[in-house]
């Protein structure tokens, strides 16, 4: 591991940041990420043409929505006849007495949790339904349905094929199964595996600093500066002050180790998720004479589209995009925060991981998108999208919500950067070594990208986040479809013990 | 009576409940297991680097529990002709201890009534309280 040139490195990459004007840095990055992002995006978003519609569909979603379908049926609807089973598993019903103090299913799936309920469930949705009209809902909701099964996958390979250390620590996710579980699975296939890893690898580390953390800060403080005023906000212009803050706190978590921030956030952030869902749902309630038009607006906006973003194909891609953007199902993300439960059955995380993007995608996501409906906040001309529209919808109802609404961006925001650059250290650590400079490096990188993403606002570094993120599924999935007959086995075993009443129910 | 079990939670009020317990094993010739209970839920949110390092944490905070709490006192009074046992486990206090007396068969739980912090005063006392509430085996608490 040579350290010492990956910090020069950076430190190359850095010092122009601190030496020249905020207009040169900007042109500057710019100019340096633009032929990588347009090269990623031309393979990634590259538009499979269909006939007779004027619109493509992106390879990535293609991609991801087949292998939702594909481990759908391979796995004869796991995500829907396991969900009974495996809400008892996150209960603890299974979970022996001696593990106490470990950490347990529920644990587990909170942590995978916050890292995806974020911005994707708030910004994301309204921007679906304000291109694809009503409908895009219904296909957001399938995908979500369907990705629960590529989740169930990832998740369990996550656990198997993990590393344990004598320290007591663990490590998983998709570099350690595409390497290791690959090898054993197929021998002759072993270095394909360790190049997936790699790549896997590298495109984490960029989506954690672009999506995962850039993205996160750019959108907080955007809906910062709304809140405050818009364009006569006093804040604007004070992005590089926010990341600064922003910064300080994060590096208090990651680098000091201060977890009584980290757990201040824990907590609040899923008290933030309920009162989203229960103002949403109150909203809904206020609402309910328009329930039953907006689910009829939703099926026959879904098939017959009058949305402006280009008739059936349109509303589909808007659907499948945002849901996968949302709830990550073959990114492989969520494999590596499943993986520090404490389990001898993967299987059993693997089917708690069934409800990620069913809470995620079903249920956050819908109620979104149903408070935009009933409320008749959707924009027809599509100008206000976004947290915007979200925004704009809750308000409607509540008049003070925005408020509530952007402590819930930030809080959403600042737990997604800690997942993220968890993730992405995992990654780093997976090609550079493990080890406390190492892992300085990548933290230090981390920092940066949350001043950055505050400060600066570029088009091409936001689509190369986009990108990154949903490259991420190319090498995580092929991996996944390589072992699916590893993930098919240790189902058949698991569900025949559990339908022969053999495991033990400690309650 | 056969098994008396005592909650400590290495607090003075938790050291009376100890030496009620030690007086009521030897007077009745029975068997002490001392308990120390580890605060903890299975439904707590925990960042990602919380939770890969979850495991090693659990074996420090027990073995720091037997080390400095339990074995010291099991040491003490084995020396002095008692069957003792020491235990630790991660848990909700009253449930905890209810399951342990379950597990263990023990005839009645000593507890000491308050713990050491105003906060730990709150949770102690409310195991007491808890204890008194929903505990199948008689309950011994020491003020």
């Amino acid at each position: 591991m040579n350290w010492k040139s990956l910090l020069a490195a950076c430190l190359t990459v850095l010092t122009p940041v601190s030496v020249t004007a905020a207009e040169g840095v900007d042109a500057m990055i710019d100019r340096a990420v633009t032929p990588l992002s347009d090269a990623l995006s031309a393979v990634i978003f590259y538009e499979i043409p269909i006939p007779f519609a004027d619109q493509g569909i992106p390879f990535i979603v293609v991609w991801l929505v087949f292998a939702a379908l594909f481990f759908t049926f391979y796995f004869g609807f796991i995500n829907l006849r396991a969900l009974k089973h495996a809400f008892r598993l996150v209960r603890g019903d299974y979970t022996p007495p001696e593990a106490a103090g470990e950490v347990t299913h529920f644990q587990a799936l909170a942590t995978a949790l916050s890292g995806t309920v974020g911005l994707g469930n708030i910004a994301g949705v309204a921007l679906a339904v304000s291109l694809g009209g009503p409908g895009a809902t219904f296909w957001m909701i399938m995908a979500g349905l369907f990705s629960m099964s590529t989740k169930f996958a990832e998740c369990t390979l996550g656990v198997k094929y993990r590393n344990e250390y004598a320290d007591g620590t663990v490590s998983g996710g998709p570099m350690y199964y595409l390497s290791k579980g690959v090898a054993e699975e197929w021998p002759a296939l072993a270095g394909l595996g360790k190049v997936l890893a790699i790549v896997f690898s590298v495109f984490c580390i960029g989506a954690a600093a672009g999506a995962g953390t850039m993205f996160q800060t750019n959108q907080a403080f955007s809906q910062l500066v709304n809140v405050t005023g818009g364009a006569e906000s006093p804040l604007g212009g004070f992005g590089w002050l926010f990341g600064l803050v922003v910064a300080l706190l994060v590096g208090l978590v990651i680098i000091g180790g201060i977890k009584s921030i980290a757990r201040v956030t824990e907590k609040i952030v899923p008290f933030m998720a309920i009162v989203y869902v229960s103002a949403g749902l109150m909203i809904i309630g206020i609402n309910i004479e328009l329930l039953p038009s907006a689910f009829s607006a939703i099926i026959s906006g879904a098939f017959q589209p009058e949305g402006i973003y280009g008739g059936f194909f349109g509303v589909l891609i808007m659907g499948f995009r945002r849901a996968a953007f949302s709830n990550e199902a073959g990114v492989g993300s969520a494999a590596i925060a499943h993986a520090a439960v404490r389990t001898d059955k993967p299987v059993t995380e693997g089917l708690v991981a069934l409800y990620e993007p069913f809470i995620d995608t079903v249920v956050v996501c819908t109620i979104t998108a149903l408070v935009i409906i009933v409320t008749g906040s959707l924009d027809p001309t599509g100008q206000i999208a976004g947290v915007e529209l979200t925004s704009r919808a809750f308000g409607s109802a509540i008049d003070w919500f925005p408020l509530v609404l952007l402590l819930a961006v930030l809080l959403f925001a600042f737990s997604t950067v800690i997942s993220w650059s968890y993730y992405g250290l995992k990654a780093f650590t997976y090609l550079f070594g493990e080890g406390q400079r190492t892992e300085l490096v990548f933290k230090a990188m981390v920092l940066v990208a949350v001043v950055l993403g505050s400060s600066i606002n570029l088009v091409s570094v936001m689509n190369f986040a986009d990108a990154m993120i949903l490259a991420m599924s190319v090498p995580n999935l092929i991996g996944v479809y390589l072992l699916t007959p590893v993930v098919k086995r240790e189902l058949t075993n698991y569900w025949s013990d559990y339908k022969a009443g053999r495991l033990k129910i400690y309650r | 009576m056969k098994r008396i079990l005592v909650g400590i939670d290495g607090s003075d009020c938790g050291g009376r409940a100890l030496s009620t317990a030690v007086e009521q094993a030897r007077a009745a010739n029975a068997e002490l297991i001392i308990c120390y209970v580890i605060a903890w839920s299975p439904y707590t949110f925990s960042t990602p680097q919380e939770n890969a390092e979850r495991h090693r944490r659990r074996e420090e905070e027990l073995e720091a529990a037997r080390s400095k709490l339990l074995e010291p006192q099991v040491a003490r009074l084995k020396a002095s002709g008692l069957v003792v046992e020491g235990l630790a486990r991660h848990g909700h206090p009253v449930r905890t201890l209810i399951q342990l007396a379950d597990e263990h068969k023990a005839d009645i739980i000593v507890v000491g009534r308050t713990g050491d912090t105003p906060l730990k005063t709150r949770l102690f006392g409310g195991t007491a309280g808890g204890l008194a509430q929903s505990s199948p085996v008689p309950v011994l608490v020491v003020p």
